[in-house]
């Protein structure tokens, strides 16, 4: 028990790095996400099948092997890196790009497709009728998802920590190595701040949840 | 609901999204044709990164990729066998009607959802110092065990009113019309999330690269750390395997979706019509 108190200051510092590469990537992935769920929707053919293509590939790659590609082989490719966390942020947001991707793609499918046709008829264009109509209505009814995978990005980043990155998984290796004879609270330790973050989003994911059933 | 967004393009849209798809192309071309620059400056398509993959040496490589995927799939397939069984345990504690069961689990179920995988992986490894491959299974077991009980609960709350009514009003005790009515349906139901999960505890796997379990990311490091030169290569061949094998269960749930919304569309009339075909289906 003491060696989690006495590790308090390793703790806060993986937590607020945890923190902000699950802040930074999930900023980045939401972006990217969304303009790839724009693409798997327009009229281009390439950028559907870029989109579909892209979705399908990292839905179906395990993290750790992105992971250990823009850690480890890209450098040895000459793209190096000042700090890991920039790794780390690489491989998250690609990865979280595709479920983002996916879960606002069924959003859009979600929205009535009477919608679609009321704006389409009032003579918008694609760009309008996804960019004004369709994309704020499923945008609400994707929240929860999207907080789920936020909270899934939170726990995907412990990762990182096997990839040279300190945050709160690589200090639990690094301070298991350290206290040999209280593994078993060091590890606590390390669980506590991760529910600090996951489980208050999956409250709000469940609160938001109700409300939008309601709504409808 | 795509089409409805946008005209059947007429001569014009068709040349703009013909002009857009040459632009987009181009530019992913031009990444395609970036990416290959950078590559072959590091000498990756010399032949000699690629031929151990057909010289002498080939048989031990593939041995150990072979070896890998093995280790991958052994993992996979041994926690999903049990942690399905688990999954059902916990489901039917967590709708258990009396609530000194029902709200520990909850609090269980909430705690293993919450958790990183590779947390669960390491606690096990180093608390109760086993072998990586237990400690892999167990932290996937302990995991997944907990989303497939979220999931068949889900099916079950899916399932009309009437059919657990129905079972309790012949007799059944809560159990019985528990594991005979409400399981088989909601399995069924949620025949397609089971399998997408499945998915992600195949990917899952490779975490025990981390705890040095002789999977097969760990497989293609051992090749890159005897032979440096050829890191991008195993890595190539290594994720190109991972992706073949997890395409394939992915196709297979979408398969098994489509399939599932022929048969099992609408409420109860629809299910005995399915219990039906299960009954004459060709085994």
């Amino acid at each position: 028990m003491d060696a989690i108190f006495e590790s308090l200051p390793q703790y806060w510092d993986g937590f607020l790095r945890t923190l902000f590469l699950a802040v930074i990537s999930g900023v980045i992935a939401l972006i990217v996400g969304t303009i790839l769920a724009a693409m798997r929707v327009s009229p281009v053919a390439a950028l559907r099948g870029f989109s579909t293509f892209y979705v399908e590939v990292a839905r179906n790659t395990p993290l750790t092997i992105i992971f250990f590609f823009s850690a480890i082989v890209l450098p040895r490719l000459g793209i190096k890196f000042e700090q890991f966390e920039v790794a780390a942020v690489i491989a998250l947001s690609t990865y979280t790009a595709a479920f983002v991707a996916e879960a606002v793609r069924s959003g859009v499918n979600s929205v009535p497709v009477g919608q679609a046709e009321a704006a389409r008829s009032i003579g918008m264009t694609f760009t309008q009728v996804l960019g004004l109509v369709i994309l704020p209505q499923a945008l609400r009814t994707v929240v929860p998802p999207l907080i789920n995978i936020m909270i899934a990005l939170v726990k995907n980043s412990s990762v990182a920590g096997a990839f040279f990155v300190m945050e709160l998984f690589g200090y639990g290796l690094q301070l298991t190595n350290s206290h040999g004879d209280a593994v078993m609270w060091i590890l606590i330790g390390v669980a506590f701040f991760y529910l600090l973050i996951t489980v208050p989003l999956g409250l709000l994911a469940h609160f938001i949840e109700k409300k939008v059933a309601i709504a409808r | 609901m795509t089409s409805v967004l946008y005209d059947v393009p007429g001569p014009k849209a068709r040349r703009i999204s013909l002009i857009g798809s040459i632009i987009g192309s181009v530019i992913i071309a031009a990444g395609v044709v970036g990416a290959i620059v950078i590559l072959s400056s590091q000498g990756i398509f010399n032949s000699s990164r690629w031929e151990v993959f057909v010289n002498d040496y080939a048989a031990d490589v593939w041995t150990q990729l072979g070896l890998g995927v093995l280790a991958t799939l052994q993992a996979a397939g041994v926690a999903a066998v049990i942690a399905f069984p688990l999954g059902v345990a916990f489901c039917l504690l967590r709708i258990s009607l009396i609530p000194w069961v029902r709200i520990p689990t909850q609090v269980v179920l909430e705690f293993l959802r919450g958790m990183p995988v590779v947390l669960m992986i390491l606690f096990v490894l180093l608390v109760f110092a086993t072998s990586p491959f237990t400690a892999v299974v167990s932290g996937l077991v302990l995991y997944n065990a907990a989303i497939f009980a979220e999931i068949l609960r889900a099916g079950i709350q899916s399932l009309p009113k009437g059919q657990r009514e129905a079972g309790l009003a012949i007799g059944l005790r809560s159990f019985q019309s528990r594991m005979s009515i409400e399981f088989p349906q909601a399995i069924r139901r949620m025949l397609p999330s089971l399998i997408a999960q499945l998915v992600v505890l195949l990917k899952d796997t490779s975490l025990g690269y981390i705890v040095a379990y002789e999977e097969l990311l760990r497989k293609v490091k051992l090749i890159a750390d005897l032979e440096p030169s050829l890191l991008f290569s195993a890595f190539f061949v290594g994720a190109a395997i991972y992706i073949l094998i997890n395409l394939s269960v992915s196709r297979l749930a979408i398969m098994i979706e489509r399939r599932g919304t022929k048969k099992a569309a609408g409420g109860v009339a629809s299910a005995i019509k399915t219990v039906d075909l299960d009954v004459n289906a060709p085994q």
